[in-house]
């Protein structure tokens, strides 16, 4: 055991850690919206509008997150068309291509999770809302959005957990985060095992904070 | 379509045989991971607290920490770790393991904690009165578990564990890291021969598609084969 190493790549780490956190938290904002519009979307009784969103789910559930990254990031470059529009600004950088299929995949599942917390919701519920004179449009985003929230935090919990080890998969398209900088490390002091304990210790104690703020938050809004 | 020709002129035949090697390497850590179920599952329902602390331990860390950094380790790691062992049986040579025993090691490891999870589950929701019947009637431990508790957990698990096949399969893209010829490599390997990464990522993602959809349909039917009878 190598302990003056384990003590020097702390820092470097933590600091790898932040861009994680940042990779994390971008992705999960975007993502959120276009699980909700995505689920919206598989709610609508038009079969193509319902197949075209149970599509986009299918695909990029059904599809290794590191393909997704490679298609956006290496990919889409090669279309001579898209290197003259102004998206080429944010399809050139690495990061903004990590954070784009980063939040494509999250709201993938986020749309399901969504899905299924809709389809939960008593109907009485929003009978009493009908019947109260309230319009439908208040009463999607004042009763149904608030109750379905409340209804798939535990699963989304589950899903930020598994979007920041997703978050991992940056460094594969030349980002340092903290797997990014964790193999550095590795490869030029060839010391695995203690890399892989500070790292695997920050990514454990991220998740534990991640754990336990979704706990509060399910005790704060249950029912009862 | 040229692009996919079998043969020397396309990339049909490499990209056909790296579906296979994902196949085998997916159904190797599935198998591996089991084992370590096998292992930590009993752990798990352990009455010791030391023991249910091992098991813990295995799956929390797994679960919380990414898979990529776990391959890392493996990677880095693997020849290391095997080489110390063997230099205690008093051989020093320089020993090299293969990209696949390594992968699919590392892939079996982490599929194997979420398998572990899995079989608690099943196993903690079988009725306590099946347990106490098969005792009663003075079955052996071994009957009992591989005649009445086995059968019941298996439909119970099936479900979930059709989830962590396809987390499995999906997992096994990140080998192509260690160089392991898999689906992902390949094309990598294809995309920068040919200049064409668009073509064969989503070629890549098309061949994931179908094996995740195929494995599927084969996994519902396992679950109508083990439900009969309810």
């Amino acid at each position: 055991m190598d302990f003056e190493l384990m003590i020097n790549s702390f820092p470097k780490l933590l600091n790898a850690a932040v861009i994680t956190l940042k990779l994390l938290s971008v992705s999960l904002i975007v993502g959120l919206f276009i699980g909700l519009f995505f689920s919206i979307l598989r709610l609508n009784k038009n079969i193509f509008v319902n197949k075209f969103a149970y599509g986009y789910s299918y695909v990029f559930r059904g599809t290794p997150l590191l393909v997704q990254i490679f298609i956006i990031y290496f990919g889409l470059g090669q279309i001579e068309y898209l290197r003259s529009t102004l998206l080429w600004v944010i399809l050139k950088e690495p990061y903004w291509c990590a954070i784009i299929a980063f939040a494509l995949n999250t709201g993938a599942y986020t749309s399901e999770i969504l899905r299924s917390a809709f389809q939960t919701i008593k109907p009485g519920i929003i009978e009493a809302g009908q019947s109260l004179g309230i319009s439908s449009k208040i009463i999607f985003y004042k009763i149904q959005i608030p109750i379905a929230i409340r209804q798939s935090l535990p699963a989304y919990g589950n899903e930020i957990i598994l979007m920041m080890k997703g978050t991992s998969l940056a460094s594969t398209v030349t980002i340092m985060d903290l797997t990014g900088v964790a193999k550095y490390i590795i490869s030029t002091t060839f010391k695995p095992i203690e890399v892989f304990i500070v790292a695997g210790g920050i990514y454990l104690f991220m998740t534990f904070i991640i754990h336990n703020v979704i706990k509060f938050l399910e005790k704060k809004y249950s029912f009862n | 379509m040229e692009l996919l020709a079998f043969g020397d002129t396309g990339w049909g035949d490499e990209l056909f045989r790296a579906t296979l090697m994902t196949i085998a390497v997916s159904i190797t850590a599935m198998l591996i991971g089991f084992s370590f179920a096998a292992i930590f599952t009993p752990l798990k329902l352990s009455k010791f607290k030391s023991l249910n602390l091992i098991a813990n331990i295995y799956t929390t860390v797994i679960r919380g920490v990414p898979e990529l950094l776990v391959i890392y380790l493996f990677f880095f790691g693997g020849s290391g770790a095997v080489m110390f062992v063997a230099s205690m049986f008093g051989y020093n040579e320089y020993i090299e393991i293969n990209a696949f025993v390594t992968g699919s090691f590392a892939i079996g490891i982490i599929s194997g904690a979420y398998s572990t999870e899995v079989f608690r589950g099943a196993i903690q929701s079988i009725d306590k009165g099946q347990f106490e019947a098969s005792k009663v009637l003075g079955f052996s431990k071994f009957k009992q578990f591989y005649k009445i508790i086995l059968p019941q957990m298996l439909r119970l698990a099936i479900p979930n564990l059709s989830n962590v096949w396809q987390i499995t399969l999906k997992d096994t893209s990140l080998i192509s890291v260690t160089g392991l010829v898999e689906i992902m490599r390949q094309s990598y390997i294809a995309a920068g021969s040919t200049r064409d990464p668009l073509f064969f990522y989503s070629f890549a993602a098309v061949l994931y598609l179908l094996l995740t959809f195929l494995s599927m349909k084969l996994i519902n039917k396992l679950e109508v084969k083990y439900s009969r009878g309810y």
